[in-house]
C-alpha cells in the first residue's frame, strides 16, 4: 500500500511540502466531486431522456435565471477561498525566514554549481542539514534554467542577469531529485542532480571531509583586492569612489535622484553594469567587469560586501 | 440504423443544378476560388496534412519515452521533435482548425449570406497560411529547430542553433492569415446577417467565432512583434531580451504570453461553439440559458487577455503580480463552468439520440470538465510552483486542446459532413472511432497528471527510471489514439464515393445552413432567407410524437 502510494505521490521532505499537499488534496476532493456530479447528472439525463423512453417531457416552467445565478455565484465564492489559501502558502514560499543558510547556485548549460558559505563547492549535488532553513541565491551564466526539487515542492527559475531566490527547510533525511525544469537546450534533461538531506552531525562531518582553504567571504575579500576594487574603494584611495563598508541593505541615492536599497541585485549590477545605476555625487568612472569575472567570483564578492555590513553592525 | 426519417427522394436533381463542388472542375478553379466553401476545403486538406506532420512527431516522442534513456533518438532530435509537434499542432492545426474549416464553410451559411465580406482576402489568408507553412516545413526539413514552441529567450535568440528565424518567419506569416480571417468574420457577422437575424438570434457557433475573431485580430499582432524582436536580436544582436547585451529575458515571456494565453481561447472557444450546436440538435431541446452561454463566450474572450502572467509564477515576476494573475485566472474559469452546466442542463427533458456527433459532444463535455478543473490546480499559486513545467501542465492542456478542441472538431466534421460533401459518413465505424479516440486519449494523458505531481519535468527525453511505468502506459494510450485518428480519415474518404446521398437536413436541425441543398449551390441560397425566430427551436415532445408515427 505504502509502495503504491509512493508510486503515485512524491516524498514530502520539506516544511513547504505538507502545506502544498494539503491544498492539492482539497482540490482533488473538490474536483472529483464536481466531475462526478457532472458525469452522473449527464449520464442520468442521457439514459432517462434517450429517444423512445416513455417519460414526461413537458418543458420545465420558470426561467433559467435562478440556475444561472447559482452556478455563477457558487464557483465564485469557492474560487475566492481557494485563491486566498494558495496565495497565503505562496507568500510564505517566497519569503525566506531570517537567519537562513545562504547558498549560492549558478546554473549553466548543463550543470549546477553550488557554493557553500564555508567555501565548499559542489557540482550537481547539494548537501544540506535537516531542520535548518536554507536560502538559495541563484543566477545563470547563459540561458534560463530552473532549480526544481519535487520532494521539497520548491521551484524557481534561474535567470541570467539577476538573482532569484528559493528557500526550504528540509525535514526528512534522504536523497532527492534535483531537476532543471526550464528547457535550456540539448542536454536539458541531464541537467539533473541530487539533494542530500543529512542529520546535522553527519552534515558537519561531510563539511569537514574536504579541507577548504577559505570561506566564501575570505574568497570574496581576496578577489576584492586582486581585481583592483580596493584600489578605488578604499579610505586612502586617490580616486573619489564610495566606501563599501555597510552598504548592503542601506538606501543609496542615485545620480538620477532616485533612491534604491542596496540588495544583492544592486551589488551585482554595480559590478557588472556600473553605468546602469550611478551613485549620487560620483563620476561614472567605474569600469564594467562583465565578461572579465565569473559568476562565482561575483557571488564571493557579494558575500564579502554583505559580510562587511554584518561585521559593522555587530561592532556597533 | 439511424432513427432519423430519411426523405426518400432528393428535392432536386443533383445533375441539373450545379453545387459549389461541381460548378467548375479545374484545379485552377480551386486554387483561385473566392467561394468561402471551397476555401474551407482547401484549409481542411492543408490542416489535415499538418495534423499528421505534428502527429508523426508526437508518435516518435512517445516511442522514445518508452525507456528512461535517450535510445530511439538523441536528445537533440527529441528537442526538435517537440518543437515541431508544438509549432505545427498549434499554429498549423489547432488555431486554424475550426475557424478556417468549419468557420469558413458555415459563417456565411449560418447567417444567410452568399459569402464572407471579403472573399478575395479570404483566399489571400489561405495563401499566407500556406506560405507560412512552407517556411516552417523548410526549417524542419533543413535541420529543425530546438527551441520549443515557446521560443524562450535568450536561448532562442542567442544560444540555439538551427533555423529559428525561418520557423519564426513561418509563424509570423501564417499569423497574418489568421488576422485576415478574423477581420473577415467580424465584418461578415456585423454587416451580412440575413433580414431578421438579430444578435440574440445568432447561433452560439457564430458568437464563439465572433469572439475568437476579435482575439485573433487583437492578439496575433503582438505575437508578430515578439517574434520579430526575437529575430532582430538573433540576427543583428539588438539587445531586447538577452541580459548580456542589455535586454530583459522576462520581457519576452510577458509579450509571448500576452498573445499565447488568449491563443488558448482561440483553441477552445470555437470548439465550445460546435458543441453548443450539437447538444441541442441531438437532444431536441433549445439550448439552456442561451444568452448566458453567448455572453460567457465574450467574457472568456475579454478576461482571457488579463491572465497571461499565470504562465510566469516561478519566472521571478513580482509575487504581487502573481497574486493578481492568480485571482483573474480563477475568474476566467467561471464562464467556462457556466457553459458546462448549461450544456448538461440542455439534456434535461430531451429526446436524445447518440449518433457520432453527439458522442463527440458528450466526450467533449467530460474531457473539458477534467481539463478545466485541473486548470484550477494551476491557478492556485502554491500548487503551480510545484507542477509548473511538469507533465501535469502537459496533461492539463491536452485535455483542453485535444480532449476539447479536437473532439469538437471531429464532432463538427461529422455533423456537417453531409452538408459539406453531400454524402453521409458510415455510422458504425464512426462510432467505433469516436470510442477509440476517447479511450486512447484518456490512457495517454491521465497518467501524465500523476507523472507531473511526482515531479517529472516536461521536455525530458532522459528521465528518472521510477517514471517509466506511467510513461509506458501513456505510450500505449497514444498508439490507441493514433488508430482512432486514422479511422475517420479512411471512412470519410470512403464515404466521398460510397456514402449514402445526404438530404438537405439529415439531422432535422434548425439553422439556416440546413435550409439549403446538400452540398449547397455556389451562392448558398436560392432566395435570401428571412429569419423570424431565435436559434434552437427544438421540441422534444414533437420529436417523440413523430417517432411514434414513424413506427406505427
Ligand atoms: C576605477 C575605480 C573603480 C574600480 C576599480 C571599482 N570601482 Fe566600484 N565604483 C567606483 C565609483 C567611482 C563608483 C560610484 C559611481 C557609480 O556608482 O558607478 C563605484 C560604485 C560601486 C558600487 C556602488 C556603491 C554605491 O554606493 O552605490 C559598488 C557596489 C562597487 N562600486 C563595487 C566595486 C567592486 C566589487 C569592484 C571590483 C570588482 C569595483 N567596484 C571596482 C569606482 C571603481
Ligand atoms: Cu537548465
Amino acid at each position: 500500500m505504502r509502495q503504491l502510494f509512493s508510486f503515485i505521490f512524491p516524498d514530502q521532505a520539506s516544511n513547504l511540502a505538507p502545506s502544498v499537499d494539503a491544498i492539492f488534496f482539497a482540490l482533488v476532493v473538490l474536483c472529483s466531486v464536481i466531475t462526478l456530479l457532472v458525469f452522473v447528472v449527464a449520464l442520468f439525463f442521457c439514459v432517462r431522456f434517450r429517444r423512445g423512453s416513455k417519460v414526461d417531457r413537458t418543458p420545465p416552467k420558470g426561467g433559467t435565471l435562478r440556475f444561472e445565478i447559482a452556478w455563477t455565484l457558487i464557483p465564485f465564492f469557492v474560487f475566492c477561498g481557494l485563491f486566498f489559501w494558495a496565495a497565503d502558502v505562496y507568500f510564505a514560499m517566497s519569503r525566506p525566514p531570517g537567519g537562513a543558510t545562504e547558498i549560492h547556485v549558478v546554473g549553466k548549460q548543463w550543470m549546477w554549481k553550488i557554493q557553500h558559505p564555508d567555501g565548499r563547492r559542489e557540482i550537481n549535488e547539494l548537501h544540506v542539514p535537516v531542520g535548518r532553513p536554507v536560502q538559495l541565491i541563484m543566477t545563470s551564466e547563459d540561458v534560463i534554467h530552473d532549480f526544481f526539487v519535487p520532494a521539497f515542492r520548491a521551484k524557481q527559475d534561474v535567470v541570467p542577469g539577476r538573482y532569484t531566490t528559493e528557500w526550504f527547510t528540509p525535514t526528512k533525511p534522504g536523497r532527492y531529485h534535483l531537476f532543471c525544469s526550464q528547457y535550456c537546450g540539448t542536454n536539458h534533461s541531464t541537467m539533473v542532480g541530487w539533494v542530500y538531506v543529512m542529520e546535522p552531525a553527519e552534515h558537519a562531518r561531510w563539511l569537514n571531509q574536504v579541507a577548504v582553504s577559505e570561506s566564501l567571504v575570505a574568497e570574496g575579500e581576496r578577489h576584492f583586492h586582486s581585481r583592483g576594487c580596493s584600489g578605488c574603494h578604499a579610505p586612502n584611495s586617490q580616486i573619489h569612489a564610495p566606501l563599501l563598508e555597510g552598504i548592503y541593505g542601506k538606501p543609496v541615492p542615485l545620480s538620477d535622484g532616485t533612491i534604491v536599497i542596496a540588495d544583492e541585485q544592486y551589488l551585482r549590477d554595480s559590478i557588472l553594469l556600473p553605468n546602469k545605476q550611478v551613485a549620487a555625487g560620483y563620476e561614472p568612472i567605474m569600469p564594467t567587469f562583465q565578461g572579465r569575472i565569473s559568476e562565482e567570483e561575483v557571488n564571493a564578492i557579494v558575500a564579502y560586501l554583505k559580510h562587511l555590513t554584518d561585521s559593522e553592525r555587530s561592532q556597533q | 440504423m439511424s432513427a432519423v426519417p430519411m426523405q426518400a427522394a432528393p428535392q432536386y436533381a443533383p445533375a441539373l443544378q450545379p453545387t459549389y463542388l461541381n460548378v467548375q472542375r479545374t484545379i485552377r478553379s480551386w486554387l483561385l476560388t473566392t467561394d468561402h466553401k471551397r476555401i474551407a476545403l482547401l484549409y481542411m486538406v492543408s490542416i489535415t496534412f499538418f495534423f499528421f506532420v505534428g502527429g508523426v512527431a508526437a508518435t516518435l516522442m512517445r516511442l522514445e519515452l518508452l525507456t528512461p534513456r535517450a535510445e530511439l533518438v538523441t536528445s537533440e532530435t527529441y528537442n526538435k521533435l517537440f518543437t515541431i509537434h508544438g509549432v505545427v499542432m498549434l499554429w498549423f492545426f489547432l488555431i486554424p482548425s475550426i475557424p478556417t474549416v468549419l468557420g469558413n464553410f458555415l459563417v456565411p451559411l449560418m447567417i444567410g449570406a452568399r459569402d464572407v465580406a471579403f472573399p478575395r482576402l479570404n483566399l489571400a489568408s489561405w495563401y499566407l497560411f500556406m506560405v507560412g507553412g512552407a517556411f516552417t516545413l523548410f526549417s524542419i526539413i533543413t535541420g529543425g529547430v530546438d527551441t520549443g514552441w515557446t521560443f524562450y529567450t535568450p536561448y532562442s535568440s542567442t544560444y540555439s542553433n538551427g533555423h529559428v528565424v525561418a520557423m519564426a518567419a513561418g509563424i509570423f506569416i501564417a499569423g497574418f492569415g489568421s488576422i485576415a480571417t478574423g477581420l473577415n468574420f467580424i465584418v461578415t457577422v456585423h454587416t451580412m446577417r440575413a433580414p431578421g437575424l438579430t444578435w440574440w438570434r445568432l447561433p452560439i457557433f457564430i458568437w464563439s467565432l465572433y469572439t475568437t475573431s476579435i482575439i485573433l485580430v487583437l492578439a496575433t499582432p503582438v505575437l508578430a512583434i515578439t517574434l520579430a524582436l526575437m529575430a532582430l536580436e538573433r540576427i543583428f544582436g539588438v539587445g531586447f531580451f538577452n541580459p548580456a547585451i542589455g535586454g530583459d529575458p522576462l520581457l519576452f515571456q510577458h509579450l509571448f504570453w500576452f498573445y499565447s494565453h488568449p491563443a488558448v481561447y482561440i483553441m477552445i472557444l470555437p470548439g465550445m461553439g460546435v458543441v453548443s450546436e450539437l447538444i441541442p440538435c441531438f437532444s431536441r431541446r433549445p439550448l439552456f440559458g442561451y444568452k448566458f452561454v453567448a455572453v460567457a463566450s465574450v467574457a472568456i474572450g475579454v478576461l482571457g487577455f488579463l491572465v497571461w502572467g499565470h504562465h510566469m509564477f516561478v519566472s521571478s515576476q513580482s509575487i504581487y503580480a502573481g497574486m493578481i494573475f492568480s485571482i483573474l485566472s480563477f475568474m476566467v474559469s467561471i464562464p467556462s463552468a457556466i457553459k458546462v452546466f448549461n450544456w448538461t442542463a440542455t439534456l434535461y427533458k430531451g429526446s436524445i439520440r447518440f449518433q457520432t456527433p453527439m458522442l463527440y459532444a458528450l466526450f467533449f463535455i467530460g474531457l473539458f470538465t477534467i481539463g478545466g478543473l485541473t486548470g484550477l490546480f494551476l491557478a492556485c499559486l502554491a500548487i503551480d510552483v510545484h507542477v509548473h513545467d511538469t507533465y501535469f501542465v502537459i496533461a492539463h492542456f491536452h485535455y483542453i486542446m485535444v480532449g476539447g478542441m479536437v473532439m469538437a472538431y471531429l464532432g463538427g466534421i461529422h455533423f456537417w459532413w453531409p452538408k459539406i460533401t453531400g454524402r453521409m459518413y458510415p455510422e458504425l465505424p464512426a462510432k467505433l472511432a469516436a470510442l477509440t479516440v476517447f479511450l486512447g486519449f484518456n490512457l495517454t494523458f491521465f497518467p501524465q497528471f500523476i507523472l507531473g505531481y511526482l515531479g517529472m519535468p516536461r521536455r525530458y527525453p532522459v528521465y528518472a527510471p521510477e517514471f517509466q511505468v506511467l510513461n509506458v502506459l501513456s505510450t500505449a494510450g497514444a498508439s490507441i489514439l493514433a488508430v482512432g485518428y486514422l479511422l475517420p480519415l479512411t471512412y470519410l474518404l470512403w464515404s466521398l464515393r460510397y456514402g449514402r446521398i445526404a438530404t438537405p437536413n439529415p439531422w432535422e436541425a434548425t439553422g439556416l445552413e440546413w435550409t439549403t441543398h446538400s452540398p449547397p449551390p455556389k451562392d448558398n441560397f436560392e432566395t435570401t432567407p428571412l429569419v423570424t425566430a431565435g436559434a434552437y427551436k427544438y421540441d422534444s415532445q414533437a420529436a417523440e410524437a413523430q417517432r411514434e408515427v414513424a413506427h406505427v
